[in-house]
């Protein structure tokens, strides 16, 4: 039975003072995987038929190294925040979202962080 | 997780059907909620049927008409009869209004008439909104100043003056506040967007000194940042308020003081 009163419900454990910054991180990586989005596709069909050692050449080139390399960082950045919004939405016990949370971050990291490893191992074959 | 599933005493059944007046030439039929939680049954729908040419223009004035002539026992608030006081809120055909300024011929098919959605309720269409008065509450609705006041009234510009146009009609109906998904799922710890709205009314008063610390209480996850702009809270507000751009400017807001 709960005898607290509404306003002490409501007013809780206080407000957190952050969320702006997941806002914003949220806004600006939407924005930045525009132009990196439409460098990728258009990267990618222009490779439409290569060889094998024409993609490890590709690869090898600084530029499309790099690009590469922040799309991937900026894409699953970009998904982390994402999901952790709906993650917050949806998920309701305490437990339950903080393990959510964790298991959805940890696997979104590890696939950023082998992209970057992939990266850098097929460009150094080059 | 969310709850998907109705819990057991959600479930409606088919209520009492009112026979149709003698004699009546323009019948609408009105299928109304009905629940009494003293009685232990699951709620039901009641089926009225008005004669328009003895009833007025209104929703309000089906309902009124109802308790005085039909069924007495109908439950539901009521007041200014002129959409001032916000009182008369139900979902009104599948959307959240005020029955005194929702008139009937606008309402194609039988007439439904539901508490507003998502709220415990207290009896037939009477919902307890002690949560969102206490959110009301927690945003401090009043003027913050700590200049002392001068010998007369706080003065304000024209231009400053109308910055609270849109915000001050609000009449606190809860209309936008219950039609919001995210308030739904989170609404113990989403402020919803009538609060919001509220709480944007004194941050943009010109006279108000507190900006920072309204700001510092609405930086949250959860308390601002449940808002995912899908301005149903727009699309229902019955005095066509934008609670959904009130909290845009919340965000800019907060945004402004980290850049």
């Amino acid at each position: 039975m709960q005898m607290r009163s509404s306003l002490g419900r409501v007013r809780g454990l206080g407000s957190a003072k952050e969320g702006v910054g997941h806002w914003w991180a949220q806004r600006v990586t939407a924005i930045a995987l525009v132009p990196l989005a439409i460098w990728f596709v258009v990267s990618i069909i222009s490779l439409t038929g290569a060889t094998y050692a024409e993609y490890v050449a590709w690869i090898g080139v600084f530029g499309n190294a790099l690009l590469m390399i922040l799309t991937a960082l900026v894409l699953f950045y970009h998904a982390s925040l994402g999901m952790q919004v709906v993650i917050e939405d949806y998920v309701s016990g305490e437990g339950a979202r903080i393990a959510v949370l964790l298991a959805v971050k940890f696997i979104l990291y590890t696939l950023a962080a082998s992209c970057v490893l992939a990266v850098v191992l097929v460009a150094m074959r080059s | 997780m969310a709850e998907f599933n109705l819990p057991p005493n959600s479930r409606m059944k088919e209520g009492k059907t009112w026979p149709t007046p003698p004699g009546a030439k323009r019948v609408k039929r009105f299928r109304i909620y009905r629940y009494n939680p003293d009685s232990g049954e699951n709620p039901r729908i009641d089926t009225f049927h008005i004669d328009l040419d003895a009833c007025g223009p209104m929703v309000l004035d089906a309902l009124i008409k109802i308790k005085n002539e039909i069924d007495s026992t109908l439950t539901f608030r009521r007041s200014c009869r002129e959409g001032v006081c916000g009182s008369c809120a139900f979902n009104i055909d599948g959307t959240n209004t005020l029955a005194c300024i929702k008139a009937i011929e606008d309402i194609k098919g039988d007439v439904r008439i539901f508490p507003l959605p998502h709220m415990p309720v207290i009896k037939d269409l009477v919902p307890d909104l002690s949560v969102p008065y206490a959110q009301y509450q927690l945003i401090q609705p009043w003027l913050q100043a700590d200049t002392p006041p001068p010998a007369g009234e706080r003065r304000q510009s024209p231009e400053e003056r109308a910055k609270l146009d849109g915000l001050w009609e609000c009449i606190l109906c809860f209309c936008c506040q219950t039609s919001c998904p995210s308030y739904w799922w989170n609404g113990d710890r989403y402020l919803g967007p009538a609060v919001l709205l509220q709480a944007y009314r004194w941050i943009a008063d010109s006279r108000d000194e507190h900006t920072g610390d309204r700001l510092d209480q609405l930086n949250d996850p959860f308390r601002v940042y449940r808002c995912h702009t899908i301005m149903n809270c727009s699309n229902t507000c019955p005095k066509h308020l934008n609670p959904g751009k009130a909290i845009a400017e919340i965000k800019t807001a907060l945004a402004q003081r980290i850049l």
